[in-house]
């Protein structure tokens, strides 16, 4: 009953017959707010029987929004059982603002959101599903609008925007040589120390070449760099385009006559175009260099017998493979990564939304395309 | 003119850092209690000084409308007081409470004694206007979510709204709603202080004239201060107390209307009786000289 002996300090109710005086006291604001609510609830629900109700304001000393407002809720509560409710005492400092509060209208319950909770469980399950095929179709549209732009561009070549290949080139692809170098490297270590490691146990030392040879030209290599460009030049992507979204540049670009696609989609997908494959092969022979270093360093595999096993173990067709797919993965990451960058709403969670979208929509998709891929080659035997 | 010669004396004798600076005659006898103190305040940005030891006071329940040409460091001061600008120089006292000397819970304190509406009205995009409003106030209090909600709807109907734009997403609202809800919020803790960034560029001169007699009624009824930036010079005209005038890095002139028009300071002169003044000063009764 802690809280009814707090609430009495600002809210003393007496009752004689069917007439309540309820007499206000000390500062009705903000801090109190939550012992006032309380006590005003008690009060209403102790008399539901009487017929006229006093509110003595006299010796309230403050009086904010809050407490105006819980004012407010009391006679409220009571004229709508049909009481006569009258305040009194009140300082006229306050009376405009409890005019304002006077007016206010509450909600008519109307608006009902989350009573259906299992029912919008269901209904965002369906709608998801429903939004894959409107992204592949999103894909398909971008797909579309890049041929139409590239050709408008073909036709007339002065009007592509060459500064901004360059900027786009200098950032998917210059800017990512240092980290690509790295972590490729490093895959190379890892592929061939644990392929020394397990091979050595049947004296199988040698075939490790063959393994770090064909994995990393074949599959591994570009794999790699298009998981590391989707995650840091897709995301900027789509963060770029979205922000440009949100702050109506794009719309500005549309009303002055411009193809936002031929703008600014165009360059960044052709930069990605020309970047990942050079990418690739900077990778894959990274990722060579650092399988050699392992045999050599780890399994004692000199690096002449290294190169020449290497030679014997890989075509011309295994280089190849990994290089032609390249730029459809590049394409692929582009326009995942632009189609979520129109995509972006107005708010600043939608623009993180569809960025992770982009990043891991174009992860699967690579992937996806990879397996594809290896079913192609295989059965045109490359 | 009577009322004018304390602050002539003050200058003759060239000690009073508030030369010129005709205090708010408040609506109670005697001085008025000054709310906002800045003092001596130094702002730059690399080489560039932006505020040259200015001074500037707030009196309590008083409007000030303050202005300067575009770049002039309005904002800049205004971002100086609320402490979102590092300052190389000078003090600032809120609520007599040094703001560089205090705590972090003296800050915060006073924090919650100030609302801000920021130019672009700065809603948080991810939530709804009445998660907007009811933001701060669940940081601060302790209520029950039917008490938030009653107390979300009645201050978006004081600033001329209505329930129905409880759910909307900041990115859904209007130029003027956009305003009303940043007021609404700036608004949520009755604060004793509002600091208004040009709280009616971009609305129409029917919204912004509305906007205008929002303010004069909100102060009025919740018995604010209110430190206005502003380029409006009908919303200085209308509802404004004082003026404060800011160039050259210094508030070279801060008092009513009319000794505004009577200044002879040269971009007073432009700025006042410039050819977009003119429906301003006829509707001001000019000083007789007597």
């Amino acid at each position: 009953m802690n809280i009814r002996v707090n609430g009495e300090k600002f809210l003393q109710d007496t009752v004689q017959g069917d007439r309540l005086t309820l007499s206000g006291a000390g500062a009705w604001i903000a801090i109190n707010a939550h012992t006032l609510e309380v006590a005003i609830q008690a009060i209403s629900r102790r008399y539901p029987a009487v017929k006229h109700v006093v509110i003595d304001m006299a010796r309230v000393e403050r009086l904010d929004t809050f407490g105006a407002w819980l004012l407010e809720r009391l006679t409220r509560v009571f004229s709508a059982r049909g009481c006569a409710t009258d305040v009194t005492g009140l300082s006229s400092d306050y009376g405009a603002l409890m005019s304002e509060l006077r007016t206010v209208k509450l909600d008519d319950g109307s608006r009902r959101t989350g009573s259906q909770s299992l029912f919008y469980a269901f209904a965002s399950i369906g709608e998801n599903i429903a939004s894959v095929g409107g992204s592949l179709l999103a894909i398909v549209n971008m797909l579309g609008a890049l041929t139409m732009a590239y050709a408008r561009v073909l036709t007339r070549p002065r009007s592509f925007r060459f500064t901004s290949l360059v900027h786009q080139l200098d950032n998917v692809a210059w800017r990512a040589v240092p980290i690509i170098l790295l972590i490729t490297f490093l895959i190379g270590c890892i592929i061939a120390q644990q392929g020394l490691f397990h091979f050595r146990k049947f004296g199988a030392d040698v075939y490790v070449v063959d393994m770090v040879g064909i994995l990393v030209l074949r599959e591994l290599g570009v794999l790699i760099v298009c998981i590391m460009v989707a995650g840091r030049s897709g995301s900027a992507y789509t963060a770029e385009l979205g922000s440009m979204k949100m702050r109506e540049e794009i719309d500005a670009l549309q009303t002055m006559g411009f193809d936002p696609v031929e703008v600014l989609i165009l360059p960044r997908i052709l930069a990605l175009l020309i970047g990942v494959p050079i990418l690739t092969f900077l990778g894959s022979m990274a990722a060579l260099y650092g399988g050699g270093l392992v045999c050599w360093l780890y399994g004692g595999i000199d690096p002449e017998i290294f190169l020449s096993r290497l030679k014997e173990s890989i075509a011309l067709n295994t280089f190849e493979v990994g290089m032609i797919k390249a730029p459809f993965m590049a394409l692929v990451i582009g326009v995942v990564a632009s189609v979520e960058g129109l995509a972006v709403k107005g708010s600043a969670e939608s623009l993180g939304r569809q960025t992770t979208a982009s990043v891991v929509e174009s992860i699967f998709l690579v992937i996806v395309m990879d397996g594809i891929f290896a079913i192609f080659f295989a059965s045109i035997g490359m | 003119m009577a009322r004018i010669s304390p602050t002539a004396a003050a200058t003759s004798n060239g000690q009073d850092p508030l030369a010129g600076q005709i205090p708010f005659k408040g609506n109670g006898a005697g001085t008025p209690e000054v709310i906002i103190e800045a003092r001596d305040i130094v702002v730059g940005f690399g080489d560039r000084l932006v505020l040259n030891h200015t001074n500037l006071n707030v009196y309590r329940g008083e409007i000030l409308g303050f202005v300067g040409g575009s770049g002039a460091g309005k904002s800049v001061l205004m971002r100086t007081i609320i402490g979102l600008i590092p300052k190389r120089q000078g003090t600032v006292k809120v609520f007599g409470v040094d703001m560089d000397a205090t705590s972090d819970a003296g800050r915060r304190a006073v924090e919650r004694r100030w609302g801000i509406l920021f130019q672009q009205g700065a809603l948080f995009s991810s939530l709804t206007v009445k998660e907007n409003l009811q933001f701060p106030v669940r940081e601060y209090l302790n209520l029950s979510q039917k008490l938030l909600d009653e107390l979300a709807i009645a201050k978006l109907e004081m600033v001329g709204l209505d329930a129905s734009a409880c759910d909307k997403y900041p990115s859904e609202l209007s130029g003027g709603m956009t305003k009303r809800v940043a007021l609404a919020r700036a608004l949520s803790l009755d604060p004793e202080i509002v600091f208004l960034d040009e709280p009616t560029s971009g609305l129409d001169p029917i919204g912004a004239g509305e906007f205008d007699t929002l303010i004069a009624t909100l102060q009025r009824t919740l018995g604010l201060t209110v430190f206005m930036v502003t380029h409006d010079l009908d919303s200085l005209h209308t509802v404004c107390d004082r003026i404060a005038v800011l160039a050259d890095g210094k508030v070279i002139s801060a008092g009513t209307m009319e000794t505004m028009l009577a200044s002879e300071h040269p971009w007073m002169r432009a700025y006042f009786h410039g050819k977009r003044s003119r429906a301003v000063e006829h509707a001001v009764p000019q000083p007789t000289e007597s």
